[in-house]
């Protein structure tokens, strides 16, 4: 219960999916393995995601011809990532990920 | 609307590579190259995520990894949390929100990396990621 609650509200201000909590609270605290967690999170977040959405469609803050526009490639992208998980060593791929991120933080807070 | 196109299908790639959300790229991708304001980006996120979830979650199924008891417990339980985050986020100013978010991804990407170098990180350093997590 704590873990939901925590997550929804998480992912309503942030506007992400909630996997960042859900993900590392089924395994420290329910004892899940790393691909049950992923893949019970991913169920929870199309709840959570889909009324975030819908709720802040009433502050009319939802673009949705962006939305369409990101979200159908991302299915694709998705498939293409879970197919090159089975080949590639992740690691490399994880750390430029993070420097992404930190790039993107930095870029956010200069605006 | 190509940055658009090539933001939704990076966040999937990584989304399936690495078993995070696309909302930590959909986000400052929509900020960053389209221009979107804090609040904008996160509302759209949101939607851009539910395609993703929904075929993540059948692809994942069909593997047997979802519990579908506490996939739909969690769900449903959050939805209250998920209204008062959006209600609380409408509160915050652009520019709070976007610093906070920003704060929020650099511990994403220090979680990443401790997650590919400490390979069999013992319950004390999950702990820690946990409780960062949550103070975020």
């Amino acid at each position: 219960m704590v873990i939901g609650t925590l997550a929804g509200l998480f992912s309503g201000l942030f506007g992400v999916g909630g996997g960042t909590v859900i993900v590392p609270l089924l395994v420290v605290w329910l004892g899940y393995d790393e691909r049950s967690a992923t893949a019970t999170s991913l169920a929870a977040i199309v709840f959570i995601a889909g009324f975030g959405a819908a709720f802040q469609g009433l502050y009319g803050n939802v673009h949705v011809l962006d939305a369409v526009l990101i979200g159908v490639p991302a299915v694709g992208g998705v498939v293409i990532g879970t197919w090159l998980q089975q080949r590639l060593d992740t690691r490399s791929i994880s750390l430029m990920f993070a420097a992404l991120l930190v790039a993107s933080a930095v870029e956010l807070v200069l605006r | 609307m190509i940055g658009a196109v090539l933001i939704g299908v990076a966040g999937g790639i990584v989304a399936g590579l690495l078993g995070v959300g696309g909302g930590v790229l959909f986000v400052p991708g929509l900020v960053i190259l389209l221009g979107l304001g804090q609040h904008q980006a996160e509302a759209t996120s949101l939607l851009a995520i539910v395609p993703v979830g929904i075929v993540g979650t059948y692809t994942q199924n069909r593997y047997g990894n979802v519990r579908r008891d506490d996939a739909l417990l969690l769900g449903l339980l959050s939805l209250a949390g998920a209204g008062a985050g959006v209600a609380l986020a409408n509160a915050l100013s652009g520019a709070l929100l976007r610093d906070a978010f920003a704060a929020l991804i650099v511990i994403v990407a220090v979680q990443i990396v401790r997650r590919q170098l400490g390979g069999g990180e013992p319950a004390g350093a999950g702990g820690d990621a946990t409780s960062e997590s949550k103070r975020a």
